[in-house]
């Protein structure tokens, strides 16, 4: 059995972060990550990345307000605070570490504007910022010669006397099962956008940490906060980035029109992304779309200014659809992108099993609270990966020793077995698209009661199903026919967190829209829901938004 | 549309020998081969493993070889490849030694990377940002493009000969550094790169630059890499007096000098490198494979002459 202080689940850019700090702060660091860190997810995020530079005569509090608008006031103002305060200092951090950020001609940092904000704040690179920051942080990886479980698959949070002990995992190269124990464990595993069909998502976005940290008895937090983002390839979902609406793109529907003017007449292209998405939706519901789609029109912007700013964009619009954007507009939909939701964690990531971190997408400080601005996730990951590291500290100090049973082991290892052994019947995928379709429909760009019920049972029946599924593969050797049944049951678990969540809050807020009570009601849901798993079944609270200077108001583009 | 696809099959668990299983799937018109690999293994065959994730061409997972050349084919249409429905090939990445089915152990490239210290090393941490120039940072993106994929390095030909080349990935990540500004360690780093398994290894057969699925160009950032590593005065390698050797024989006869080629790279005072030269001079004779040891006369000696000059001055120019 091995042993750390600190486990770090995910090498993302919040686990990478994590892990770095942790180095520094002298602690024996490991990372465990089902693939090698550079094809995480971080990598998709293209625009930037938000900071509040004081001086560029730019002020935090400004990014706080925008932020905490685009939320429509369920972010926790305090965490928001932090995460705007240090944003600065994380980016000059992140430039010296060694990313190559676009510059202005000053040869300072420049930046690009982007959604719900009036001032541009958006460090970038090109339109590939989140693979330039992967990066850069793999590279600091090599730099501390981290200590990485690369195709390490986890199963299991492992506590001892109420408190996290470590965790049980598998060499996916070798299928061997292991104990990992660790005084201190930080979550980074990232987002479930799979839950859904279609997302702009990774095939590796399967909720992980969201279902580890139930199962541990930890909450989580707002998870019917699933954000649309309004620009997305038709059919696969692919993500095209924000950052082209940033540098002047615009939005058209089948007539031509910028229809931004009727909904968002002040920002247009660049409000917040549920209310872009709300308004593309609409145009497409009203028969001013195009096969289901509208449209994203570069051609104004030019070819070589298209070439240099979004390269990538022009790549995805040339390799996936054969379209070059300098000379037609692209067919766009709203696509499940971002699930604001997550584990509850207090301002420095701690969760409410003592030793248990969380950082980046799978946890809820809560920052993004209704509605994520763009660029504020690799934001998000960097402050809060960092803190979560700081926090584990102290704490790790305090913890003599970790003696973790091995009945731990051996209860994980027949349990794989057991399912291995079961008899032919359904393939995950199919079960798994099962889902794909029943949260798409259920919990979309709208939602109302009806169509809350219908996912909540859907995915009842889809629960009873599980354990007909079976895996074909028996081998040990890479049995990603194994991996991918794991990660459905975990995506099975956060799928009804989602619904309850959904069903509890009856208001539309951000992106919870419901077309049945379409107001926002901040008498009774200035509040967070609270999902929590008791070991037999899912029970439902709420508790306060975090209010400090930002009085809510109405959220007008 | 139907796609007809056969894959190179292997598990250690039951054979030592690879075999070759053909499959059909009906896939939309638009689909790449990943979105075909992804449901033979999710409806017809549960047992074949690959890598994927993002399939929008950015996590680097998918590099497989298609009809005998590596693609990421998350990013390649089956229409591209199979216009008229043809079968199509895919077989793990070569250069590589397999896992599973197109699964292939990524340990020796990941060592490499990490040879060439891969992080920008600087004593100097400013309060704020360093200050650059726009132009200076942003010639880099196109390197930054690199998502460690490992398509170059499946079809390096010199990598193929020998293993412990560097290899055009940890290369093209090395000039990432040894070109930005910020970095201290150029000339270190030159001098490293300049060493045996470095930037002279390359027999420029462009094979990289063509199977790269992002336009990093993994040949050219090392030739410009020798060029450098020249200019920072690293002169005594093979590399650089083939270079110098080269370019005189062909000024002076129009044409490669083989013999001298072969001994002016070894180095003339380089007694155990001549004796193994000789060893391969002797089998060659034996074999009627020696090259003339006196070197070919052109007929018209002042054509070459002011091609030279021209080249030598297109050259400067470009400088």
């Amino acid at each position: 059995m091995s042993k750390h202080d600190l486990l770090i689940i995910g090498a993302g850019l919040a686990g990478l972060r994590a892990a770095v700090e942790g180095v520094r702060q002298g602690l024996n660091v490991a990372v465990i990550t089902k693939v090698h860190p550079v094809r995480s997810h971080s990598n998709a995020a293209q625009g930037g990345i938000n900071a509040a530079l004081t001086d560029r005569g730019d002020d935090w509090r400004d990014h706080a307000l925008a932020t905490i608008k685009g939320s429509d006031y369920l972010a926790d103002q305090d965490a928001v605070e932090v995460m705007c305060r240090e944003a600065g200092d994380a980016i000059i951090e992140l430039e010296n570490m060694g990313v190559i950020f676009s510059r202005d001609d000053d040869g300072k940092l420049g930046t690009r504007a982007f959604g719900g904000q009036k001032k541009a704040r958006t460090y970038f690179v090109g339109a590939i910022t989140g693979s330039a920051l992967l990066h850069v942080l793999y590279e600091q990886s090599v730099k501390y010669n981290l200590h990485i479980y690369e195709e390490w698959f986890v199963t299991k949070l492992i506590k001892q006397d109420g408190k996290i002990a470590g965790a049980v995992a598998f060499d996916i190269k070798t299928g061997q099962m292991e104990m990992i124990s660790a005084k201190a464990v930080v979550l980074a595993t990232g987002g479930a956008g799979r839950v859904f069909e279609p997302s702009t998502n990774a095939l590796i976005c399967t909720g992980d940490g969201l279902s580890l940290a139930m199962q541990a008895g930890v909450p989580l937090m707002d998870t019917e906060m699933i954000q649309y983002h309004p620009t997305t390839l038709a059919g696969n979902g692919i993500l095209l980035s924000e950052a082209a609406r940033g540098d002047g793109a615009y939005l058209i529907n089948s007539q031509g029109e910028r229809f931004m003017e009727k909904y968002a007449p002040e920002y247009m292209e660049l409000a917040s992304r549920d209310v872009v998405s709300r308004a593309e939706q609409t145009e497409i519901d009203e028969g001013r779309g195009v096969d289901g789609c509208v449209f994203l029109d570069l051609r104004h912007l030019g070819k070589k200014f298209i070439e240099d700013r979004l390269g990538y964009l022009q790549e995805v619009a040339l390799e996936f659809r054969g379209i070059d954007l300098s000379e037609k507009p692209i067919p766009i939909t709203p696509g499940m992108h971002y699930i604001m939701g997550g584990i509850k964690t207090d301002l420095n990531g701690a969760t409410n099993v003592p030793g248990l971190y969380a950082a980046g997408e799978c946890a809820n400080v809560s920052v993004h609270g209704a509605n994520r601005l763009g660029a504020n996730s690799l934001l998000d990951t960097i402050v809060f990966g960092r803190r979560s590291a700081i926090e584990s500290v102290e704490y790790i100090k305090s913890v003599k020793e970790v003696d973790i049973d091995s009945k731990e082991l051996s209860k994980e290892k027949s349990r794989m077995q057991s399912i291995l052994d079961r008899p032919k019947g359904m393939r995950s995928a199919e079960l798994r698209d099962k889902m794909g379709a029943t949260m798409t429909k259920g919990i979309g760009v709208w939602r109302d009661t009806e169509s809350i019920n219908y996912a909540t049972d859907g995915m009842k029946n889809i629960r009873g199903q599980l354990p007909n599924v079976y895996v074909e593969n028996k081998g040990k050797v890479f049995n990603t026919d194994l991996t991918s049944y794991l990660e459905l049951e975990f995506m099975v678990d956060v799928a009804e967190s989602i619904c309850q969540g959904a069903n509890a809050r009856f208001e539309s807020r951000g992106a919870h829209f419901r077309t049945d009570v379409t107001q926002r009601n901040d008498k009774d849901w200035l509040k967070h829901t609270i999902v929590e798993y008791n070991g037999e079944e899912l029970n439902t609270t709420s508790e306060k938004v975090t209010i400090t200077d930002w009085e809510p108001t109405e959220r007008v583009y | 549309m139907e796609a007809l696809i056969k894959v190179k099959r292997f598990n250690p668990e039951e054979s030592e020998d690879s075999y070759y299983q053909d499959y059909s799937v009906d896939v939309a018109e638009d689909s790449t081969i990943l979105d075909s690999l992804i449901k033979i293994r999710e409806q017809q065959d549960g047992t074949l493993s690959l890598r994927c994730s993002c399939r929008a061409s950015i996590c680097g997972s998918c590099s497989m070889r298609v009809n005998g050349s590596a693609k990421l084919v998350c990013k390649t249409r089956v229409k591209e490849v199979s216009p008229d429905g043809e079968q199509i090939i895919v077989e793990p990445m070569g250069n590589f030694t397999v896992i599973k089915d197109l699964v292939t152990e990524m340990d020796s490239f990941w060592s490499k990377m990490k040879s060439i210290d891969p992080y920008v090393k600087t004593s100097f941490e400013p309060e704020a940002e360093h200050i650059a120039s726009n132009e200076s940072m942003t010639h880099l993106l196109g390197v930054m493009n690199c998502i460690m994929c490992g398509a170059c390095v499946s079809e390096c030909t010199a990598m193929e000969v020998d293993p412990s080349f560097t290899g055009p990935a940890a290369l093209a990540k090395a000039y990432r550094f040894v070109a930005d500004p910020r970095d201290e360690e150029t000339n270190s780093r030159l001098g490293n790169l300049n060493e045996n398994t470095g930037v002279w290894d390359c027999t420029r057969c462009l094979a990289c630059v063509e199977v790269c699925p992002k336009d990093v160009a993994p040949m050219e950032r090392i030739v410009k890499m020798r060029d450098l590593a020249i200019e920072e005065g690293y002169t005594n390698t093979s590399g650089y007096r083939h270079t110098e050797s080269f370019n005189d024989s062909i000024k002076k006869h129009g044409r490669l000098d083989e013999t001298r080629l072969a001994l002016e790279s070894t180095g003339l005072l380089n007694i155990f490198g001549l004796i193994d030269l000789a060893k391969i001079g002797i089998k060659s004779l034996f074999r009627g494979k020696l090259p003339p040891i006196l070197p070919h006369r052109p007929k018209d000696m002042k054509k070459v002459t002011s091609i030279a000059e021209r080249l030598d001055n297109q050259a400067k120019e470009e400088d």
